[in-house]
């Protein structure tokens, strides 16, 4: 589905302020996984992703998408951008219209479908983030942070793509709204079995839904893998200044008090189960 | 595209030009154009160059940046040299049609062209060099005596400062919001001129939302922090000025002369 070699991309070449922010990544991202992006601020996280929809060319390597080279000579670059979705990290910055529907149609409208199929689609992607039908009408100015912040993901659902890729969607909202959001995204991946890029700089938000962790680290994929596999190397991760999981941590602790509890737990209920089998077997 | 815009922009550095109090460095450049201004052949502002060359080697600058800072003006320097070239009187070259292309055109455009660019690049030196908060406040010194007769030295000074700061935070915003509509399919490089003009809205809109929130915290946090203006405010870094600054003066000041010099004797001679 996603596939880059020898990724690289260096911001301001040739001036004092020269920085490669992307270095040689090697990725391949299968069709209808659900995978998280972390890395510390600055690994190059949003300059990765934004390389897969083509708003970034790299300095050098390729970017291929269904097999196909994105900047090669016969593909359209804004065909691309339906396919490959992506939600700016603070995307309530980029709201323009007067009523909420109208902006969650600015794609949709893009794409040039009809009146009719471009209602369906609002209303779809509306509902999809929790946007009710009495906000639609509404200037989208009016509305809260966090409903702003719907709108915005709204808006890139409604085209419908292939992929879709979020910039740290849950950053600056309390944690009511963070849950919020990442169910509904949750729920968006489940319902439409499409490929989802969730970045984020919290281990806590990625563990929980994704299948496949992929670990920044100045540039460079640290790892790219199935989280018990990513979360059995936590102390490499905390090495680079990543925090893991509170439960994680928990259980390494207690293997280093002696205790004889499987590393690679990563989520609460599955930290309860083993916890329990454990208490179970000692019992015996 | 946007990022390449390097005018106004800092490039920080430790060389002797880098050093220069900025209050001097704003004498030197406003000499340095009265040079270009005053020269009146090409010796004249031959020696100008002269002078533009040493404190451009001595700012250890390289030369790739000088030549970029030079891209967004190339058009007009293009437009004006042609105007020139063929609409000033003198004796003719070559014709074609009515357009003639004439000795003393090509001297006087020729003449401008090196005239503007040593204009640009004089005033990028100034500017790769020296902090914008810095130079502000330079100026704010410079202009200081004005307030005897109620100018707005200080309000002046601080809304350069706040709008030196916000241009790369602006530039930088243009650019996100520009990436987040294409990547929702918007067009901004295509169509015809009406659509084109249509496809600023987008970025626009939430540009200008995004100004005036930042300029209502920007009032806040000033507020939050007691500024109420000018008026017995101090300074943590004050401009201080030694023997190299008034030597760089100095030759400046004799650049200038000889400039003049040449160019008087020219004069006298006529
Ligand atoms: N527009 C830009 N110009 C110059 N450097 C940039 C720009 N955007 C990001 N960078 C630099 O590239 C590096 C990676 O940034 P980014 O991809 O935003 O990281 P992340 O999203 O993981 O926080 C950082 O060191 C950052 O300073
Ligand atoms: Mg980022």
């Amino acid at each position: 589905m996603i596939r880059t070699e020898k990724l690289t991309y260096t911001y301001s070449q040739g001036t004092p302020f020269e920085k490669t922010a992307v270095d040689n990544v090697d990725l391949h991202i299968e069709e209808g996984a659900f995978v998280g992006i972390i890395g510390h601020t600055g690994s190059g996280k949003s300059t990765l992703i934004q390389h897969l929809n083509g708003l970034i060319k790299p300095t050098s390597g390729k970017v291929y998408i269904d097999g196909e080279d994105i900047h090669g000579k016969n593909v359209k670059l804004r065909d691309i951008r339906f396919k490959v979705g992506l939600v700016f990290q603070y995307p309530e910055y980029q709201i323009f219209e007067e009523t909420v529907s109208k902006d969650i149609a600015f794609g949709p409208k893009n794409m040039g479908l009809s009146e009719e199929e471009i209602n369906t689609r609002v209303r779809e992607a509306a509902a999809m983030v929790g946007v009710g039908e009495e906000l639609l009408d509404r200037s989208p100015f009016e509305l809260s942070g966090g409903q702003k912040r719907r709108v915005a993901i709204a808006g890139v659902m409604a085209m419908r793509p292939k992929v879709l890729i979020l910039d740290e969607p849950t950053a600056g909202l309390d944690p009511k709204g963070r849950e919020v959001i990442l169910d509904q995204i949750k729920e968006y991946h489940q319902r439409s079995h499409t490929t989802v890029l969730l970045v984020s700089h919290s281990m806590e938000d990625v563990a929980r839904f994704a299948e496949k962790i992929l670990v920044m680290n100045k540039g460079k994929v640290f790892c790219y893998d199935t989280p018990p596999n990513v979360f059995t190397r936590a102390d490499e991760i905390a090495s680079i200044g990543l925090s893991v999981p509170q439960v994680t941590k928990v259980f390494g602790l207690l293997r280093s008090k002696g205790i004889d509890i499987r590393q690679d737990v990563y989520t609460v209920d599955f930290a309860m189960k083993t916890i329990k089998e454990y208490l179970e077997q000692k019992g015996r | 595209m946007l990022k390449d815009i390097t005018i106004g922009q800092y490039f920080p550095g430790d060389s002797v030009v880098h050093k220069l109090d900025a209050r001097f460095k704003l004498l030197i450049t406003a000499i340095f154009i009265v040079m270009l201004f005053s020269a009146d052949t090409f010796p004249g502002l031959g020696i100008a160059l002269v002078f533009f060359v040493i404190s451009f080697i001595a700012s250890r600058l390289s030369p790739k940046l000088m030549i970029k800072s030079m891209k967004p003006i190339i058009p007009v320097i293009i437009i004006t040299s042609i105007l020139n070239i063929f609409f000033i009187e003198g004796v003719p070259l070559i014709s074609i049609y009515k357009f003639r292309l004439t000795d003393n055109g090509l001297r006087t455009s020729g003449f401008m062209i090196v005239r503007l660019i040593a204009l640009i690049c004089g005033s990028s030196l100034l500017t790769y060099t020296t902090s914008p908060i810095v130079l502000t406040d330079a100026i704010e010194q410079i202009l200081r005596p004005l307030t005897k007769i109620k100018f707005p030295a200080h309000e002046l000074a601080m809304m350069m400062t706040i709008a030196l700061r916000f241009i790369p935070t602006l530039l930088e915003e243009t650019d996100k919001i520009m990436s987040a509509q294409k990547a929702r399919g918007a067009e901004l490089d295509s169509g015809p001129f009406l659509q084109r003009a249509k496809a600023l809205i987008p970025i626009l809109i939430p540009l200008f939302v995004s100004s005036f929130r930042r300029a209502e915290e920007l009032a806040l946090a000033m507020e939050c922090r007691c500024y109420n203006g000018g008026e017995g405010r101090t300074k943590l870094k004050t401009l201080v000025s030694g023997g190299k600054d008034y030597l760089a003066l100095s030759i400046s000041i004799l650049f200038l002369c000889a400039v003049m010099v040449i160019d008087m004797g020219r004069l006298g001679v006529a």
